[in-house]
């Protein structure tokens, strides 16, 4: 459905893309993961036809991005990083203003919004502008889908989003998908890249690794081993400070521990960091998640 | 077509839900009127004076009274000394002293000329200027009355008659000078902000990725504005013309042709501003800077064309404004059609298609 051919894109001397390669199956739910700065909005932007690449190609359904950006325009759906809305029209002048700039009407393609509408529909009279951050996001979903597009991307929706939001959106990119609609949506979040058919893993303008998150995680070759004691700080810099580590992270409440070689064993771990005097101490072998081979990526 | 109209009533909420909008569109024209209408003035009034009258006759007491009853001058005092002239000007108050010289009824009857002199303080050069020319006028008028038959030889008297303003009411001047100042800074300034407003907020990217078409969004950007600086035109005619006594001699139904074709050339140019400003702050400034002093400046509003240095007379040439302030004095004050001010007209609808095809052609389709 997405098909992106070796673009490369450049903004005076930074290389935002550098040869990016892609390709999202019809009705796939694909997540473009990587921190700020990344590349995710510039991929996106030159998807959704507002920037030229420099060079390559990428089509959307058969369109050329560049060539037919009048007939894409017509069946994507796409909801920017900040939720463009117009602060000081009403929900419902939203909705209602973006389905008839899509030439259709709220009544029309109510079935493919009503389960998200519904939930802010008690606000209808609302100015957008006075929506809670997981409403406006519901909003601009809704005004992203008001012309029944075959394609919906959107670029870091959660972003700024509480917890439960998150959550809910999620599941109504789910039920989306069941609707047949192919989805591609950007992310920072790491913990976001389970909830996706297949993720690309993209950094400094180049993807890293394209592939299932199982598979992302199941062929990371590397052992895990995560560490928790009462004094944090501490704890991160003694690991670092050991002779066999080669890259230690904070991950919430735990630190993240890879030995040279994967030769460190946990009870080998466990007694370096009771020798030093720590309190509470837990260290266990985990399997690796999105975030690891992230990180273990980065570092090469 | 559902699209557009769709696209115009969005507008109409922004403009009406903001409150900063509708102060700078309703209450700053009715302010700036009213403040030009007080401020900008080149006729005197309560000027004070002094009289060093050496003759103390029947006709200088005459020429005292038309003076002091016109309601220009007020008698500070009257000097029986010519040093005291000098420490009555340093004094500050005192703008003008006059005096007679001796004997000066009689030498006037006898000889026919008298001599009287007037001097001015000249810090002001304005009110100086202003002064001299209301006493000089003044005089000759009570000369004349007095002796209608006199005729000497070689003696030229001008007769000066201020044409399409008698009275030479500066309300006639700057009412059409705050017109074109106030619809070319609403109308330009307001799209450009209006579009910039929407790059900012990140709704530009939505608007480009929808079906909309260029046309359609300059169209749905300009059309609000113009009703709106079609509005205010109108309530600076009247106010002009009920507060401050500015008649429309000519077709009013000209007038407004020709005013909605200045503002259909100020927004355009607003939207050419936006193509080129990045925020709301660069269109503002824009608009502030690059239109609104030169418009003061350069369009004959308040110094006239004529009097600039050559330089900067060419450069009026591309002032819309100029051209604007000419048509509306022509209609309002001289009351003439359209045969006088064809030229004009011509130049403002050039400058707008002009500015339409380019912004047509610069608006971006994509972010860059």
């Amino acid at each position: 459905m997405i098909e992106i051919n070796n673009i490369t894109k450049s903004y005076k001397e930074t290389m935002a893309l550098s040869g990016i390669n892609l390709h999202v199956n019809e009705g796939e739910l694909f997540g473009l993961i990587g921190p700020d700065g990344a590349g995710k909005s510039t991929l996106i932007r030159i998807l959704m036809t507002l920037l030229l690449p420099d060079s390559g190609e990428a089509k959307l359904d058969n369109l050329d991005v560049v060539e037919n950006y009048k007939k894409i325009r017509k069946m994507v759906g796409y909801m920017p990083g900040r939720f463009s809305l117009y602060q000081d029209l009403s929900v419902e002048e939203n909705l209602n203003f973006f389905a008839t700039v899509f030439g259709t009407t709220v009544q029309e393609n109510y079935d493919l919004i009503r389960d998200i509408f519904y939930q802010i529909e008690p606000f209808k009279s609302r100015r957008a502008g006075k929506l809670s951050g997981g409403m406006k996001q519901k909003l601009a979903l809704s005004c992203a889908l008001i012309h029944k597009p075959k394609i919906l991307v959107l670029d870091e929706p959660t972003t700024g989003v509480d917890a439960v939001s998150r959550k809910e959106f999620w599941e109504m990119l789910k039920n989306l998908q069941q609707k047949g609609i192919t989805i591609l949506v950007s992310t920072p979040y790491m913990d976001e890249a389970d909830l996706c058919d297949r993720v690309a893993l993209i950094q400094n303008g180049q993807i890293l690794d394209v592939d299932s998150p199982k598979q992302i995680t199941e062929k990371f070759p590397r052992k895990i081993i995560q560490v928790g004691a009462r004094n944090m700080y501490q704890l991160i810099n003694d690991l670092r400070a050991y002779d066999k580590a080669e890259a230690v992270y904070a991950f919430g409440q735990y630190a993240h521990f890879t030995g040279l070689n994967d030769e460190v064993e946990t009870n080998e771990l466990d007694n370096y960091l009771q020798n030093l005097g720590h309190e509470k101490i837990l260290v266990e072998e985990i399997p690796a998640g999105i975030e690891d081979v992230f990180m273990n990526l980065m570092e090469q | 077509m559902k699209q557009l109209r769709s696209f115009i009533k969005k507008e109409f909420f922004h403009i009406f839900r903001d409150a900063r909008t509708m102060l700078i569109l309703f209450g700053i024209p009715v302010v700036q009127l009213l403040v030009f209408g007080t401020v900008i003035k080149s006729e005197i009034k309560d000027v004070h004076i002094a009289i060093y009258d050496q003759s103390k006759d029947e006709t200088t007491q005459e020429i005292t009274n038309k003076l002091l009853s016109s309601g220009y001058f007020l008698l500070d005092e009257n000097l029986d000394n010519l040093d005291d002239i000098d420490a009555i000007f340093r004094k500050g108050k005192v703008r003008e002293v006059i005096v007679f010289e001796n004997n000066f009824g009689q030498t006037l009857g006898k000889e026919g000329i008298a001599k009287m002199q007037l001097i001015a303080d000249a810090s002001d050069p304005n009110i100086a200027k202003l002064a001299i020319s209301y006493t000089t006028a003044i005089v000759n008028d009570y000369i004349r009355k007095l002796y209608p038959e006199m005729q000497l030889p070689m003696q030229i008297t001008p007769e000066v008659r201020m044409y399409f303003n008698e009275e030479m009411k500066s309300a006639y001047m700057f009412v059409p000078g705050v017109m074109a100042l106030i619809l070319m800074l609403i109308s330009a300034m307001m799209t450009s902000i209006s579009i910039t407003r929407e790059k900012e907020l990140g709704t530009m990217e939505i608007l480009l990725v929808s079906p909309l078409r260029p046309v359609q969004i300059i169209v749905g950007k300009v059309l609000p504005y113009l009703l709106l600086s079609i509005a205010n035109a109108f309530i600076i005619v009247l106010i002009g013309h009920f507060v401050f006594g500015v008649p429309v001699s000519g077709s009013f139904i000209l007038l407004m042709l020709e005013t909605i074709l200045f503002i259909m050339m100020a927004l355009c140019l607003g939207i050419l501003i936006s193509t080129a400003a990045k925020n709301q702050m660069a269109a503002m400034f824009i608009s502030m800077i690059g239109l609104m002093l030169p418009t003061i400046l350069l369009s004959g509003f308040i110094f006239p064309i004529e009097n600039m240095p050559v330089v900067l007379q060419y450069f009026s040439h591309i002032m819309p404004a100029r051209y604007f302030i000419t048509i509306v004095r022509t209609i309002m004050l001289k009351g003439t059609g359209i045969f006088f001010i064809w030229k004009e007209t011509a130049v403002l609808i050039g400058m707008t298609l002009f500015f339409i095809a380019v912004s047509v052609k610069k608006f971006k389709i994509r972010l860059e």
